[in-house]
């Protein structure tokens, strides 16, 4: 048997660039569209700041995915950032998926900051790949996790 | 170490209605680096930021995290208090509890957890914070209008008279743009023209105002206070330096196929034309296309005509170079394109026309010269249908989901009109909602309908069926709950407007946002509505969203004053979050030069010691009033030499761990 998912608690680690993302998460905030509290976003500059490094650390350290949010393409506050990162996340997500870890763990989305709804949806969406995947037990270090409450 | 206080804002009940403030507040103690933790009703508050300015003192904090909205709110009005307390504005960081988590859980529980989790991370990350030093650059005083329309001539007047340099740039042959094209304006009913063309002149005939019509922005570079902008002159053909305006050429101009664009294809033009009489400038341009010259190499009539010999068919574009301190954009809009509403007959019959066709119709120096006539046959109409919100508060994917907001007061003008002229023509009103709200826009809507005996409908068209030189308007009317069938001899269709095509490029030029439907996109939408996220540019008119002229004068000014407000400074301080390179772990491998959006990073060559020995390195070095900080520089290099002050690598590693554990 598989593990139940009432008892799975993912950690989802969402980084959003500064000038659309993030505006996009404070919009679906200001508009009330819920997305699922196991989703931490962390504030970068832009999604080209995002080093690979960081998502590797973040499953290490027991992340269950990792998504990361700029602006459109074509739309970045820095011209070419989210091509950077757009790369190098393929790159990266295609040597993670050759270890073993589940490529639908990882994504990188365009929300631009006029939109909250698509914010959500994509949030939302992407929680619920992870709780059909389950636990990053591949990499994940499950002593990070907090403990599961009965 | 650190010293390190936490203030949790309850933000009234907005935070503290689901997340357990004391809890945050108890978890935070425990975190390193904390000395003191406390909460607020409304941190943002007077009161609340002295509480703010009285712990840093008391417990000599050396840093603080706010728990409270998102920082795109109020992490300057933080980081003011900070200041003020004597600390580096720079050593806050915000958990956003509010838009990131009370507003969006309902679970108190859940909430509260993940409010824990927000705010050890920013501790997390402030633990690793060292003090920033913004650096100054220049301002460049003038400022680039984009768009000369009524909002673009009103924001570049207001900035000429507070005597700064202003450069307008209009693709059209003239400044004036769609209110040029208007009749009558609601609910004064004064002419249009009597209101704007003096102020086309004012903005020509002002000495800080410099024109640049038939031209277009090609690029643009830089940043706030310095943008450096590529103008392209499109070659007019015509010297206008020469040209005295007189207007033979286009009178002589033997082509007279091309559709007069100002009259929106109602008549034609010559090759060589000025669009209206009372146009900015006074001088002629030839449509290449349509040129006989251009096309076949024979004609060259105008040349031969023209008394002050101006006519240069070999004119070639010029490129503008200039630098700028601001940007307004004003670029306004276009009615949308009827293709996706066959069913009103707009492509089948000449009798169906849009407002802005019917506003030539009326104007007395349009196509009809004022005369209210049928286009098919210049017969006088005895019955009208208007047709509202074609393409507006459209959800089936044909038109546009907003309200165009113009047209239902423009319709009200019209039908008013033309029953004031013509009391023999009977005119019908369409409408989803009649939406009037604007200083006496009711009581003009009201006079309409019951002073004037416009006949409002509430109801939907279906079809416009051209029959036997009539219209058959098939539509519903809700209210009487039957089907009518009008017989109208015209249809005038209240088109939803969009924003101009130029908009999406220039968005991209200047890294301003733009939503789903290609208006800009304002830096808050009720506190900042003039500003667009981009530093330096400033949003004018419909370019931001639908709007009156009333209401488009009054934000081009609002602009004008965030211009006048930027250009006064002689320094803007410079954001400090930029990259920086450890000269002593780089290799020299250039990767980061090449991502560089900016060209922000140089190499030198440097002499280092190191075991006794000297020797000479090739290292990068980041030039900080250039750098936007992107960080694009940090993920390429390979030595790790390289990090973005504000958000280091280990800043960033210190708040998944956070998030994680």
């Amino acid at each position: 048997m598989s593990i139940e998912n009432k008892e799975f608690k993912p950690l989802i680690v969402a980084f959003c660039c500064n000038w659309c993302s993030y505006a996009g998460a404070d919009l679906a905030g200001t508009s009330r569209l819920a997305y699922p509290a196991e989703i931490k976003i962390i504030r970068v500059p832009c999604s080209c700041r995002v080093n690979p490094m960081f998502v590797l650390r973040a499953f290490q350290r027991g992340a269950d995915g990792v998504i990361i949010a700029g602006c459109h393409p074509g739309d970045c506050h820095y011209t070419t950032g989210n091509y950077y990162a757009r790369r190098r996340m393929t790159l990266l997500f295609s040597m993670l998926d050759f270890f073993g870890i589940e490529k639908e763990r990882t994504r990188v989305d365009w929300v631009s900051a006029a939109e909250g709804v698509k914010f959500s949806t994509v949030m939302n969406d992407f929680s619920k790949k992870i709780h059909e995947l389950g636990e990053n037990r591949r990499l994940g270090d499950l002593r990070c996790k907090m403990p599961i409450e009965k | 170490m650190q010293r390190i206080g936490v203030f949790v804002c309850w933000c009234g009940t907005n935070i503290a209605a689901t997340v357990d403030i004391d809890t945050v507040v108890e978890a935070m103690k425990y975190e390193p680096g904390v000395v003191h933790a406390s909460d607020y009703q409304y941190m943002c508050s007077e009161a609340g930021q002295s509480k703010i300015k009285q712990a840093i003192k008391e417990h000599n904090l050396t840093g603080i995290v706010v728990c409270a909205c998102s920082p795109r709110m109020h992490e300057t009005t933080f980081r003011k208090a900070a200041k003020a307390a004597g600390l580096n504005q720079y050593m806050v960081e915000i958990a956003n509890i509010r838009e990131h988590c009370a507003w969006i859980h309902k679970d108190r529980k859940e909430a509260t957890e993940k409010a824990v989790v927000l705010a050890r991370t920013a501790v997390a990350k402030l633990n690793l914070n060292t003090p920033l030093t913004p650096g100054e650059s220049s301002v460049v005083k003038r400022a680039l209008v984009i768009g000369g329309g009524i909002a673009g001539i009103q924001s570049a007047l207001d900035i000429a008279e507070a005597g700064y340099e202003v450069d307008i740039v209009e693709k059209q042959p003239t400044i004036g743009g769609k209110m040029a094209q208007l009749d009558k304006t609601f609910p004064t009913l004064d002419c249009a023209a009597c209101i704007l063309t003096p102020k086309m002149v004012d903005a020509a005939s002002h000495e800080n105002i410099n024109l640049y019509t038939y031209s277009e922005v090609d690029s643009v570079g830089g940043f706030v206070g310095n943008f450096n902008v590529k103008i392209r002159k499109k070659a007019r053909s015509v010297k206008a330096d020469i040209c005295s305006g007189c207007g033979i050429c286009t009178e002589k101009c033997p082509s007279r196929k091309a559709e007069n664009e100002f009259n929106l294809g109602l008549n034609k033009r010559g090759a060589i034309y000025i669009p209206f009489a009372q146009a900015i400038p006074n001088v002629p341009v030839i449509d290449r296309d349509q040129c006989i010259k251009f096309k076949t190499g024979k004609c060259g009539l105008c040349a031969k005509v023209c008394p002050a010999d101006a006519i240069d068919f070999s004119q070639q574009d010029e490129i503008v170079e200039k630098q700028y301190g601001a940007v307004v954009l004003a670029t306004g809009f276009n009615p949308i394109k009827l293709d996706n509403f066959d069913e009103f007959g707009y492509s089948q019959s000449k009798d169906v026309i849009t407002s802005l066709e019917l506003e030539r119709i009326m104007n007395a120096a349009g196509p009809t010269g004022g005369k209210l006539l049928r286009p098919s046959d210049n017969g006088h109409p005895h019955t009208m249908v208007f047709v509202q919100c074609v393409g507006s508060r459209d959800t089936t994917g044909c038109g546009k989901t907003y309200c165009s907001k113009i047209c239902c007061m423009y319709t009200a003008k019209h039908a008013m009109l033309i029953r004031e002229k013509y009391p023999d023509v009977d005119v019908h009103v369409f409408y989803i909602d009649v939406r009037t709200p604007g200083k006496n826009f009711d009581e003009f809507y009201r006079r309409a309908a019951e002073d004037y005996g416009v006949n409002y409908i509430k109801g939907m068209v279906g079809k416009v069926a051209p029959t036997n030189g009539k219209l058959l308007v098939q539509g519903s009317d809700l209210i009487a709950d039957r089907q009518l069938v009008i017989e109208a001899d015209m249809v005038v269709l209240a088109t939803a407007i969009e924003p101009d095509q130029t908009a999406k490029s220039l968005a991209t030029m200047l890294t301003a946002s733009i939503d789903t439907n290609n208006f800009f996109t304002e830096a808050h939408p009720k506190l900042r509505p003039v500003e667009s996220p981009t530093a330096g540019v400033f949003l004018s008119g419909v370019c931001q969203g639908p709007k009156d002229i009333p209401e488009t004068v009054a934000q081009a000014s609002a602009a004008a004053v965030k211009v006048i407000g930027l250009l006064s400074k002689d320094k803007l301080m410079c954001n400090p979050c930029v990259a920086n390179s450890n000269e002593l772990l780089c290799n020299g491998c250039s990767n980061c030069q090449h991502v560089c959006p900016y060209g922000a990073i140089d190499y030198v060559e440097k002499e280092f010691r190191a075991g006794g020995k000297t020797s000479l390195r090739r290292v990068a070095q980041v030039n900080e009033a250039i750098c936007q900080g992107c960080g694009a520089c940090t993920v390429v290099c390979p030595s790790g030499a390289m990090d973005l002050k504000g958000f280091t690598n280990q800043q960033i590693m210190a708040e998944v761990d956070a998030i994680c554990r």
